[in-house]
């Protein structure tokens, strides 16, 4: 019998208000894999990375951790499994130090105080693993450029030796040397065994990076795919929906007019 | 980071060189350069901190000294000196809010309620002075609770909420003064000994300004032996002893100044105590870090799974705790309490004193010091303006420029640091 997946959502549903973004949407993750996440805009691949991450927690259906079914309720729930975000805003606070940022809610402590020297030494090493350009650690992020910005939420989502990571369009603000850089992270974290979801519009590196894909429209499942065998245009047109009955909008309803 | 890593390698370069008379003025000067070359980067990226305001205080007392060569005199420095404590604490309470972003009306109303509280506990119903003391900053400690909590879970924002607090307290002060009006309190008790001690004996001040440069500079050695342990970067033996140097040429220029006319208040103590101890809380703990990740975005705080509601709550009981005390310290320089007690500019004077200190109105900059320096500038311009016999009407329109000029420092090194990210 093969080994459950890490994280297994089944039958998700949330609603904001009267709309309905998630309905019945499942997903597995594994152990050393990278799912890639592909939807349109509004198809609710965001709030579905809200919802394991336990910031919009689902109205109904399971998530399963290693095939037992958890509670995801608050953040912390999420981050007590080993569930890590980056968030497609990146959530940084702009007035804190890369170090504040890094260790935000889980500072190191010593006598009572904040371990100041802990916390950078840390965030050295951690960063210099990331990354070659090591951002002024004492600056406020805010003045920290967008790729650098993002290799700090990333720094700082690896902080826990999270076992399941989730990347909301990590690529979309950086340019062609800082997504390399992005992309090689992602596929060392695979080999370690981690648990990758990928959120991403670039099929490029979609196709480059990930085994699988799973395709949400209109906040359902859509199609799940192996990347290795799938053509991008059985992925796009189940990203766009193409293969449904498009002339939606019937005579009867223009005739009104 | 990499200042202070030249820093350490010129340290060692200075270090290397033979001649030790050369070195000192050689380090001097290094050190000098070393400052200005902080000082122009911190300028770029919108980092001024306290810079502005030290420069108007300056401003400020040359402007008044050279109108009345008594106002930098000993005895109306002391007096400068307490008359910023009431206020100023109630500015520190103001520093906390606008860390969040927020602002809080209702701080004046509090310390009238709070100062209502201790003179009809113990005037009218013979409490203890001790007992009346707790139960009136406990009773500011409460109000701010209450707002604070309403605040985050209505997600009001405290600026209106606190605007019904201000109309809420006042009323229910009146009615705890009931019918009495004004009420005298004990001219030799507890609370008139707040402002009216002072420590006679010069040795106090200098002791207290020796031990205060002692520990900035053994606090800082320590750290910085601790890192080289660790081969972490860290400031420059010269950075250290320039920096505490510093602090003890102000510290023991103040308490000679102090000296020389009844010694270093009480007043003054306190208020530099409490805000030495709530900087060390709001940057070195936990909880302040978490005042600050709030200052610098909710959405932020909120996934880092900090717990909003507590925070919000707790800062304002903070700041209506240190409204409660600014409260009985201002009591305490008239030794009475009246319908009027808290009313009048002192809420704007705190706001104005925070802002001008150098407090962020966008939430998530400022430290607890710039309280007193906002205080200072404000203060000073007041007795400036009595020692000189000029009309309030030029004094209300200056303290006005000096605090638009604040506002608009603050917005444009705001912006400035905004675009230093996006170079």
């Amino acid at each position: 019998m093969p080994a459950p997946p890490l994280l297994a959502l089944r039958g998700v549903c949330k609603r904001f208000g009267a709309v309905e973004v998630l309905k019945d949407v499942d997903l597995e993750i594994h152990a050393g894999q990278v799912v890639a996440l592909l939807g349109d805009n509004g198809a609710g691949k965001s709030t579905l990375v809200k919802v394991i991450s336990g910031v919009a927690p689902a109205e109904r259906g399971v998530i399963e951790w290693e095939g037992r079914a958890v509670h995801i309720r608050r953040p912390h729930d999420a981050r007590d499994l080993g569930i890590a975000t980056v968030y497609q805003d990146l959530a940084l606070c702009l007035n804190l130090d890369v170090v504040g940022n890094l260790f935000l809610g889980r500072e190191i402590r010593r006598y009572g105080f904040l371990d100041e020297m802990a916390m950078e030494s840390r965030t050295i090493d951690l960063l210099g693993r990331l990354t070659r350009a090591v951002p002024e650690l004492r600056a406020p992020v805010v003045s920290l450029s967008s790729g650098q910005r993002q290799t700090v939420a990333i720094a700082r989502s690896l902080l826990g030796d999270p076992r399941v990571l989730l990347l909301d369009e990590p690529t979309a603000a950086l340019g062609f040397e800082q997504t390399t850089e992005v992309l090689d992270l992602v596929d060392t974290l695979r080999d370690r065994g981690m648990g990758v979801l990928l959120i991403s519009h670039n099929l490029g590196d979609v196709k480059a990076l990930a085994d699988r894909a799973a395709v949400l429209r209109l906040g359902r499942n859509n199609g799940f795919f192996n990347v290795n065998t799938a053509s991008q245009e059985q992925i796009i047109a189940s990203v766009t929906g193409a293969t449904e009955n498009v002339p939606r909008r019937g005579t009867s309803y223009e005739a009104r007019w | 980071m990499r200042r202070t890593t030249e820093n350490t390698q010129a340290d060692d370069a200075a270090a290397a060189a033979g001649d030790p008379s050369a070195r000192r003025g050689h380090t001097l000067s290094r050190a000098l350069q070393d400052w200005g070359a902080a000082l122009r980067r911190r300028f770029r990226a919108g980092e001024l901190g306290s810079l502005p305001v030290v420069l108007v205080l300056a401003t400020v007392w040359i402007v008044f000294q050279s109108l009345n060569g008594n106002f930098l005199s000993p005895r109306n420095l002391s007096n400068l000196s307490v008359d910023i404590v009431g206020t100023g604490l109630i500015a520190v309470g103001i520093v906390f809010v606008l860390l969040l972003g927020e602002l809080d009306l209702s701080v004046g109303s509090i310390s009238g309620l709070a100062a209502a509280v201790f003179a009809v506990l113990n005037v009218h119903h013979g409490a203890p002075e001790w007992l009346a003391l707790i139960l009136a900053v406990l009773a500011g400690t409460a109000a701010g609770a209450v707002q604070g909590y309403s605040c985050a879970k209505t997600r009001v924002p405290a600026f209106v909420l606190t605007l019904a607090g201000l109309l809420t307290w006042n009323g229910l002060m009146l009615a705890v003064l009931g019918t009495s009006g004004t009420v005298n309190l004990d001219e030799n008790g507890l609370v008139a000994d707040l402002t009216n001690y002072y420590f006679t004996h010069d040795a106090v001040a200098y002791c207290l300004a020796a031990l205060c440069a002692g520990a900035v500079f053994t606090i800082s050695y320590l750290d910085r032996r601790r890192r080289t342990a660790a081969d972490m970067p860290h400031r420059s033996l010269r950075h250290i002893a320039l920096r505490a140097g510093a602090i003890a040429v102000v510290a023991f220029v103040s308490a000679y100044l102090l000296n020389r006319f009844q010694g270093l208040p009480l007043a003054l103590l306190i208020f530099l105590v409490v805000v030495a101890g709530l900087d060390i809380l709001l940057r070195h703990t936990h909880y302040g870090r978490q005042v600050y990740a709030l200052g610098g975005g909710v959405e932020a705080a909120r996934r880092a799974s900090l717990n909003v509601t507590g925070i919000r709550t707790a800062v304002l009981a903070a700041s209506g705790t240190m409204a409660a005390i600014g409260g009985l310290f201002l009591a305490s320089r008239i030794t009475s309490v009246s319908q009027t007690s808290g009313s009048g500019v002192l809420l704007l004077n705190a706001i104005a004193a925070a802002v001008i200190g150098g407090t962020s109105l966008f939430g998530g900059r400022g430290t607890t010091w710039s309280a007193v320096l906002g205080m200072l500038v404000i203060q000073s311009i007041s007795s400036g303006m009595a020692i000189t016999d000029t009309p309030t009407a030029v004094q209300l329109v200056i303290t006005g420029g000096v605090l638009f000029a604040a506002v608009v420092i603050d917005a444009l090194s705001r912006r400035s640091q905004e675009a230093h990210g996006r170079a």
